[in-house]
């Protein structure tokens, strides 16, 4: 390879992609939420699957209440769905720089969230200790707890990371050119809603038909 | 001046290294190249211990009759070796050659998320040794302890507490469940960096073939892994909080498992046998001395596979009662499926002909892997036809059929592409006289293994047995399968050797041994820690061709 | 039915002995010997598969060849070949070749699929449910009131083939009914019932097994069918449909047998013992094989067994019952008397 390399004639590449990190990190977290949708996919199939197959009560439709009632669970869903609007709105004011009102919207994210995870603890108390219905009842308790459970799990995760940013932006520590990863994190927050609707239709109204 | 010819780096460092902070090198790096070589080392070292665990089988199987293990040791061989296989061989040897490969292929300084590429090896690690701890922990220490005996696939209820006590399916499950963690994090990390990190001309379709179907890969398995891991989550929930999810007795399904399993089951074994066409796709025109015939179909064909693999599954359950329209279905997409596959293998032989093959060792391997992955297709086109299907599913002809894939197939591409890329990642060269023994008597070896499986299986020796009766008419393919063992040993153990010898005393290469044409070899071998000085810039994907032959640059033609 | 002919010299060919050597002078299970209308389908289609599959690897390897032989480099002849981007006529002939291909085999083996897979008896067809345990079949025929393990007899009149209806049940965990001559297999799943449609047109012995692993001893859950003439099989039937014959002789055994808890699991049929756990004892002496085909039922063999079963089929579900040597015989002399 001594002679002088020549690309004359060859057209003008492209320009370079922009290696500031950002388009890498929403590819990644636009392929993890993927692998979660395959993930909430297989376990809202099984529990689609074993609708209506229970051997013993207590089934959905004895157990499950649709209600707007403090701590019910069409309450907490509202908080939930609209802990996404808040959550907009707090990565809007971020992009200004505006951090108070930053901490302002972030802060009532997580309360929402917060008040979601809360309900749903309740429910759960009335489901496992009044109404009897664990694990091991039958398929409804085991499909319910499974999915129902590993939601919620995911928004504890969410809501830890969202706690986290939250005390750094308190202290002082959240600078605003680091938006776009905030942005990212509201990203997961917005899935962790977007499957709550699918699930909360699946459990609370497809599978326990008819709906009181 | 093209930024194709790296300047020299810094110099090198002077003096001994101490031992500890070596390891520390090692066991704290985040570079894609030093876990690369983790990734595939651990792998070679799996694929050993999982040899070694066949080989004990056909000694068992060797004879009708035979006592040399008892039925539950024999399960639970088949079982690890299985298992050990797909998931602590396929997999790290993929995710590490995709790792040291990928940034140097495609101009770029490590993957997207480092400290996330270290995470996920550590995950694959420790994951396959919580189950291989299994052997101590299976049953508490105060039993005998033992591995999980139900299967690589282990089919509920056979999984359930009832039939399978102690915890040695628990192993199965969680070990698994943390290596695909980490596998699932890799693959994105991968899909990242190609898409994002790519220098400055390589679009889309000016990457190589490899990275093409690394990509198509790393997108199934992060489609594929993640059902796995929810079905896996569903039959612990079973086994440790009375879950009846699998508990046929409750009203749970057998079939649903399958269902679950092979949804991602199918799609794995795309994701194994891609690297493979990935490693052949850029070693045949190397040594054959021209371009891959095809690029823009090879490339469609790739991802035709990946969409295509993700609607087969249920050919895995052609016997287990479903609809004939489902079972027309399934052989439908395939038999669709074939058809891309079919198409790389012509376009491989495309590029062969007319070109000027050198036959050393990398070579040799490609060409045993076109040879035995043609059979390997082809008995898979004849067990998608269904009423074939119900004769010899579940007996030694799937067994022979799949092994015709990943070892005729995957295992040699492995081959090819250790030999050709050791000196990239080492400086060193292989031993070629070690290397074309090595290949000779491997491919006695195998097809004498695994081509009379077909024939027993077409006599009904059904598959998982630890042993058969005499008079069946089998005693004959049982024996000369384990005399392939024998062969298969001396070859593996020539491979070892020559592995061994080559990092200390191999014969130095240099940055571009073997006349090859994409970015690795424009840089040092081993490359340096920042892998390019500056920034590559090309203009086709051959960019070392264009340098080499300013006169008829490819991107005149492309 | 699509007929290729040339059936038995393939058995010639490839079966490694001659055919007549399982204990029990059954044939090899081999699918190149098959016996009835859905194996022979089954074997046509694969001759198909030969063909077609056969032409297209003879092509490949030709090419192969050609290129590793013809291609080479030579030595002093470094310069580079002509380099071949694509051919957008050859990549479209080699795109949708295959894809006729593919579509003819298809319509071929729906065609097929749809033949053979039936959920309704054929009329005429002897209907039995199976049921698989681990690691043993339970074959119930139904009204006409016998159970047994491990053998299935099946009647086949002159000139007419013998259809054979299975209803396949699982007590425990998937199991799978194959028997190669005589037709496809089906899996045994539990909870969910399967359908096997088999057919013999010939008297003989056919062996299988069971082709889904389901534990310790998948590898001894073996299948003998018998198809035997009418007469024959309505002897063998009216023999099953007896009670159990009381015989002084072997009081002291049957005593043995009572009194231990061989009841708790077995039934025979006349006395009080009525398990459904294990196979059926009434007339085990009618069977060819001890233990769902993993030994023959010699006297020897079935001292064996009751001595310790698990030295025999070690990991199934029978102990032993720490018998002295003398009970185990006269037990052995009480089961002798079951035939």
């Amino acid at each position: 390879m001594t002679t002088a390399p020549t690309n004359a004639g060859a057209l003008t590449p492209p320009p370079a992609l922009p290696q500031d990190g950002i388009m890498n990190g929403k590819i990644g977290i636009l392929l993890m939420i993927t692998s979660e949708i395959a993930f909430f996919g297989t376990l809202i199939s099984a529990y689609l699957f074993y609708i209506g197959r229970d051997i013993n009560p207590p089934y959905a439709q004895d157990v499950l209440e649709v209600s707007i009632a403090p701590f019910k669970v069409l309450f907490n869903s509202v908080f939930l769905l609209i802990s996404s609007v808040w959550i907009v709105l707090a990565v809007k004011a971020m992009r200004k720089g505006r951090m108070g009102a930053f901490i302002f919207w972030w802060a009532l994210t997580v309360v929402c969230g917060a008040e979601f995870l809360v309900g749903t603890g309740m429910e759960w108390y009335g489901l496992i200790v009044v109404d009897g219905v664990w694990m091991g009842t039958n398929l409804f308790g085991s499909c319910f707890y499974t999915l129902v459970g590993f939601h919620a799990f995911h928004v504890t995760m969410g809501l830890l990371v969202l706690t986290m940013i939250l005390i750094l932006a308190i202290i002082g520590r959240l600078h605003p050119r680091t938006v776009e990863k905030v942005d990212l994190v509201s990203w997961y927050w917005h899935f962790v809603d977007g499957i709550w609707i699918v699930v909360f239709f699946v459990v609370y109204i497809f599978g326990n038909w008819p709906v009181k | 001046m093209s930024t194709l010819q790296q300047p020299a780096g810094p110099p090198a460092l002077t003096g001994p290294v101490p031992f500890l902070s070596k390891l520390h090198q090692w066991v704290a790096t985040t570079d894609h190249k030093r876990l690369g070589v983790m990734y595939v080392t651990c792998g070679i070292v799996y694929l050993i211990i999982a040899g070694l665990e066949a080989t004990m089988m056909r000694w068992q199987l060797a004879w009708p009759g035979q006592t040399v293990l008892t039925p539950d040791e024999f399960n639970r061989l088949f079982t690890m070796h299985g298992t050990t296989m797909v998931f602590f061989v396929g997999m790290p040897i993929l995710f590490g050659t995709a790792n040291f490969l990928i940034p140097l292929m495609i101009g770029a300084r490590d993957l997207a998320f480092p400290r996330l590429n270290a995470f996920g090896f550590w995950l694959f690690l420790f994951g396959s040794i919580l189950l291989y701890f299994s052997y101590f922990g299976g049953q508490g220490l105060y039993g005998m302890g033992s591995a999980p005996d139900v299967g690589w696939f282990a089919y509920a209820p056979l999984t359930e507490r009832t039939f399978s006590r102690g915890h040695s399916t628990d192993y199965w499950i969680l070990g698994i469940f943390v290596a695909s963690i980490g596998s699932t994090l890799t693959a994105i990390n991968l899909i990242a960096t190609i898409l994002g990190m790519r220098c400055r001309g390589m679009t889309l379709m000016k990457m190589p073939l490899l990275v093409w179907m690394m990509l198509v890969d790393c997108l199934l398995v992060v489609v594929a892994l993640p059902p796995l891991a929810a079905a896996q989550i569903m039959l612990i929930f079973d086994r440790l909080l009375g879950a009846h999810f699998f508990d046929t007795q409750a009203g749970g399904s057998a079939i649903l498992w399958q269902n679950l399993f092979w949804f991602f089951g199918h799609p794995e074994v795309y994701i194994l046998i891609l690297p493979a066409f990935a490693f052949v796709s850029e070693i045949i025109p190397v040594f054959s001395r021209k371009v891959i015939f095809g690029y823009p179909l090879m490339v469609a064909a790739s991802v035709a596979i990946g969409f295509i693999s993700v609607g087969v599954w249920a050919h895995h359950m052609f016997a287990v009662g479903m609809s004939p329209m489902i079972n027309a279905i399934f052989m439908g997409s395939t038999m669709l499926v074939g058809v891309p596959t079919g198409i790389k293998m012509f376009n491989w032989v495309a590029t062969m002909i007319g070109g000027k093959i050198r036959f050393d060792t990398p070579m040799l391997f490609s060409t045993g892997f076109l040879c035995q992955f043609l059979l390997a297709g082809l008995s898979g086109i004849w067990l998608a036809t269904v009423p074939f299907d119900w004769a010899v599913s579940d007996s030694y002809f799937v067994v022979g059929h799949f092994h015709y894939v990943l070892f005729g197939g995957l295992l040699f591409a492995i081959m090819a592409a250790i030999y050709f890329w050791f000196p990239k990642v080492t400086g060193r060269m292989m031993n070629e006289t070690l290397g074309k023994w090595q290949f000779w008597i491997l491919i006695i070896g195998f097809n004498l293994t695994f081509g009379p499986m077909h024939v027993s299986g077409m006599l009904g020796m059904p598959r998982r047995i630890y042993t058969y009766h005499e008079d069946r008419g089998w005693e004959l393919w049982n024996l000369l399968s384990s005399i392939g063992v024998a062969f298969q040993l001396v070859a593996f153990s020539l491979f070892a050797m020559n592995l061994l010898h080559s990092c200390f005393k191999g014969r130095r290469a240099g940055d571009d041994p073997w006349d090859a044409w994409t970015l690795e070899w424009s840089t040092t071998s081993p490359p340096p820690d920042y892998n390019f000085a500056e920034e590559p810039v090309v203009h086709s994907r051959r960019p070392l061709w264009d340098l080499k032959h300013p006169e008829d640059p490819d991107w005149k033609y492309e | 039915m699509v007929q290729f002919g040339c059936v038995n010299w393939s058995a010639g060919v490839l079966a490694t002995a001659a055919p007549v050597c399982e204990p029990t002078g059954a044939m090899q299970p081999s699918m190149f010997n098959p016996a009835g209308a859905p194996a022979e389908t089954i074997l046509s289609i694969t001759w198909l598969l030969v063909v077609i599959c056969g032409a297209i690897a003879i092509v490949m390897f030709a090419l192969i060849a050609y290129a590793a032989i013809r291609c080479r480099q030579t030595k002093g002849n470094d310069r580079e070949p002509a380099q071949v981007y694509g051919s957008n006529p050859i990549e479209l002939a080699w795109t949708v070749i295959p894809l006729l291909i593919v579509f003819l085999l298809f319509m071929v083996s729906a065609r097929g699929i749809f033949d053979l897979q039936r959920s309704t008896p054929p009329d005429g067809a002897l209907e039995v449910t199976v049921t698989g345990h681990r690691w043993w079949w339970e074959f119930d025929y139904g009204d006409l009131g016998v159970v047994t393990a491990g053998e299935l007899h099946v009647p086949i009149d002159d000139g007419k083939p013998a259809d054979l209806f299975l209803t396949l049940h699982s007590a425990d965990v998937n199991h799978s009914f194959w028997v190669p001559q005589l037709g496809g297999k089906m899996d045994v799943i539990p909870n969910h019932t399967n359908y096997l449609w088999l057919q013999s047109n010939r008297t003989g012995t056919f062996v299988g097994q069971c082709a889904e692993y389901c534990g310790n001893q998948h590898a001894n859950m073996l299948i003998t069918v018998i198809v035997e003439p009418r007469a024959d099989f309505e002897a063998w039937v009216a023999n099953q449909q007896r009670d159990a014959v009381e015989s002084d002789a072997v009081k002291a055994g049957h005593d043995i047998f009572l009194s231990t808890a061989c009841i708790n699991c077995h039934t025979v049929r006349g006395t009080v013992a009525n398990g459904t756990f294990a196979p059926d004892l009434t007339h085990i002496m009618s069977r060819t094989t001890i233990g769902s085909g993993v030994v023959r039922n010699t006297p020897d063999m079935l001292r064996e067994w009751v001595w310790d079963p698990q030295n025999i089929k070690p990991g199934c579900d029978m102990p032993s019952m720490k018998l002295t040597r003398d009970e185990v015989d006269l037990v052995c002399a009480y089961l002798e008397t079951l035939k």
